[in-house]
């Protein structure tokens, strides 16, 4: 959609992943939240802004193996999945700060963001629901008998939902090459997960038959390794594989919600186990300095081109409903 | 109206899909059709027997009992370049779904601004001994979602032209059939690819007296009705089919309904917040003035679907209620 053509192109090639690469991208994906938090304190954010800050190894480490051609659906809570499939920070800048030169013309916001040329069938308001879509993606790569991949990312909120059920279920009996990524990170909105969850989300897939494992979410090597297996798995046509994440949520559920809820303690704990400072301790201080410097630029520019782009409008409503006939 | 000059052949209206769907998919290997009990069954009744030979077991699918994952199905199949026809087997399992079809599917292209080529067929009405939960006409509540279409044929030859070009549409298309039509025929063209646009509404007969708009199971009545209105009370009827609920064709129905001056609409749903309460909306908002008489709405009486067939035909309107309000829009004239 639009004719802009994004000044800062994030994506980075499938399939050859450094340790640094994924530095990059995880920096990236903080700097870019980060700037969008104060933007929102500004007021320059027209909708909710859910943060996913301390939680870039699930997304960086699970899209750092994956082809253009290859799909993902993300949640409400996306940006970093959005940055990790090759979405421009620009255009996604713009998006979010209700500029015309966002994805959806500024008219989407958040958690409306989808570009399928690079594979995004979509951030989602709605919880649980990319679980039904992304059987539909990879049954459509069985029927092409490609070796594309899908990876559908949920939080563990959306375990409850009957989606949930029903996508297992099928995914298992039909062998898709999906692979499930919940991003549990604690907190389901304003309750914790002990309101939500009973059993162990990793052994959900058990009785269908399909592998799980309980990663890390925080150390984005670990999770590139466990979704190089999986993804590995469902190329070779040997079906769907569970992985839940475990990491932190260290903002609230969106900016705007100072999570009284919980303690401060707790949120201090899980700082400290930044999965930047991993990711950067794989590199050279030099190098990963450099790279920061690079990000802060990148951002920079994007934040230029977003806050130039005119303010959606009106009359921009109207388009997109229908294909132009 | 079918040229004389072509050769045809009476079908039934499940023909009709099962053509419509055979052509499609010999035409474009991206089509593909899947739902609980389509492949090796054919259909619960029928109407996809024989795709699964022709087609095999990747491209006609039967799917275990998950709407929301059916219609998801499609939404990411569509997404990743297929044209997918998913079959929701009774309109009332479609509210299971009702999240991918209203959330998802329809508002894939505001979003991304791109293709959406997605049908949801499905089966409304009270036309067999199905009960409450199994009949139900819910076409209203989908025609005020931007980014949807949906059609609603009446007969075979609609049937076909309109389910062939739903799937050659690049938007999501929720494409409602009728039980009680199924068995009903209507000469069809032979050997012809025969497209139906979207959008554009059907006018069945022409007629000076009354418009008479009518959806679904309820065009055959009309256009009974309308033959005998003409030989017991010299009434002309002009009976519209709009084919396409969403986006409705208001140019055709409202030139009509200023000519005649009176509007009747008729459907097999119940009236409140129905597709006849939107067309006398429409008639009242823009030609309140040239209307003769208050507008009609014939539809089914505000209680549940009964299970026992008679009773359920009882309760759907007939030729002798569209015949009637017809009559009462004449009173005075």
């Amino acid at each position: 959609m639009g004719n802009q053509q994004p000044l800062v192109q994030a994506a980075p090639e499938a399939g050859s992943s450094t340790p640094l690469d994924r530095y990059r991208m995880m920096r990236l994906s903080r700097r870019f939240e980060e700037t969008m938090e104060e933007q929102f304190h500004e007021g320059q954010v027209p909708g909710p802004l859910h943060l996913s800050i301390g939680q870039e190894a699930v997304a960086v480490g699970g899209c750092c193996h994956l082809r253009q051609s290859d799909a993902i659906l993300s949640t409400h809570r996306g940006h970093h999945h959005c940055l990790a499939k090759g979405a421009a920070a620009d255009r996604l800048m713009a998006e979010l700060l209700g500029r015309s030169a966002g994805y959806s013309l500024g008219r989407g916001g958040s958690m409306h963001i989808a570009i399928p040329e690079i594979g995004l069938l979509g951030t989602n308001g709605i919880v649980g629901a990319g679980l039904p879509i992304a059987t539909g993606a990879a049954y459509a790569m069985q029927v092409q008998k490609s070796d594309n991949v899908t990876v559908c990312f949920f939080g563990e909120g959306a375990t409850g939902t009957g989606a949930f059920g029903e996508a297992l279920n099928i995914a298992a009996l039909w062998r898709l090459p999906l692979i499930f990524v919940c991003e549990n990170n604690q907190y389901v909105e304003l309750t914790p997960q002990s309101v939500h969850i009973a059993g162990d989300i990793w052994r959900r897939g058990e009785s269908f038959g399909i592998p799980g494992s309980r990663v890390d979410g925080n150390d984005v090597e670990a999770m590139a390794e466990a979704m190089e297996t999986a993804i590995a798995r469902a190329r070779a046509g040997d079906g769907p594989t569970m992985i839940e994440a475990l990491t932190y949520r260290w903002s609230g559920h969106f900016v705007a919600d100072r999570a009284a809820y919980r303690d401060e303690a707790e949120v201090q704990e899980a700082r400290a186990l930044d999965p930047l400072i991993s990711a950067r301790a794989l590199i050279d201080d030099d190098v990963a300095d450099a790279v920061d410097s690079e990000i802060e630029e990148e951002i920079a520019v994007a934040l230029a081109f977003a806050q130039q782009s005119p303010l959606a409008d009106f009359d921009s409503l109207s388009i997109g409903h229908y294909a132009a006939s | 109206m079918t040229d004389i000059s072509v050769e045809t052949r009476p079908l039934k209206f499940w023909q009709g899909v099962n053509q419509a769907l055979v052509e499609e998919m010999e035409r474009d290997e991206n089509v593909v059709l899947v739902g609980e009990d389509v492949a090796r069954p054919g259909g619960p009744y029928g109407v996809t027997r024989g795709l699964l030979d022709k087609f095999g077991d990747l491209r006609v699918r039967d799917t275990p009992i998950s709407e929301a994952v059916l219609v998801g199905l499609g939404i990411g199949g569509a997404g990743v370049g297929l044209r997918p026809v998913v079959e929701v087997m009774f309109f009332d399992f479609a509210m299971i779904a009702m999240d991918q079809i209203v959330n998802q599917a329809a508002k894939f292209r505001y979003f991304s601004g791109a293709d959406m080529p997605l049908v949801i067929r499905t089966m409304c009405g009270a036309g067999g001994p199905n009960g409450a939960q199994h009949s139900q006409n819910f076409e209203a509540w989908y025609c005020g979602v931007p980014g949807l279409k949906v059609v609603m044929p009446s007969n075979a030859l609609d049937a076909k032209g309109l389910l062939k070009s739903s799937i050659r549409d690049n938007d999501p298309v929720l494409f409602i059939e009728t039980l009680g039509l199924l068995t009903q025929r209507r000469d069809v063209p032979v050997g012809e690819d025969l497209l139906i646009p979207l959008g554009v509404a059907d006018i069945r007969r022409e007629g000076s007296d009354v418009t008479v708009v009518a959806i679904g199971r309820l065009v055959d009545r009309a256009l009974e009705a309308a033959e005998r209105l003409q030989e017991e009370d010299g009434i002309s009827v002009e009976v519209i089919d709009p084919r396409t609920l969403s986006p409705l064709d208001t140019e055709t129905i409202l030139e009509s309904v200023r000519r005649t001056g009176r509007l009747v609409t008729a459907q097999e749903a119940t009236a409140p917040c129905s597709v006849g309460s939107e067309l006398v909306a429409l008639a009242a908002e823009s030609c309140l003035s040239e209307l003769k008489a208050a507008p009609i709405r014939v539809a089914s009486p505000f209680v549940n679907v009964p299970t026992p067939l008679p009773l359920a035909e009882e309760r759907a309107p007939g030729v002798e209620d569209v015949m009637s309000a017809v009559r009462e829009t004449m009173q005075g004239s």
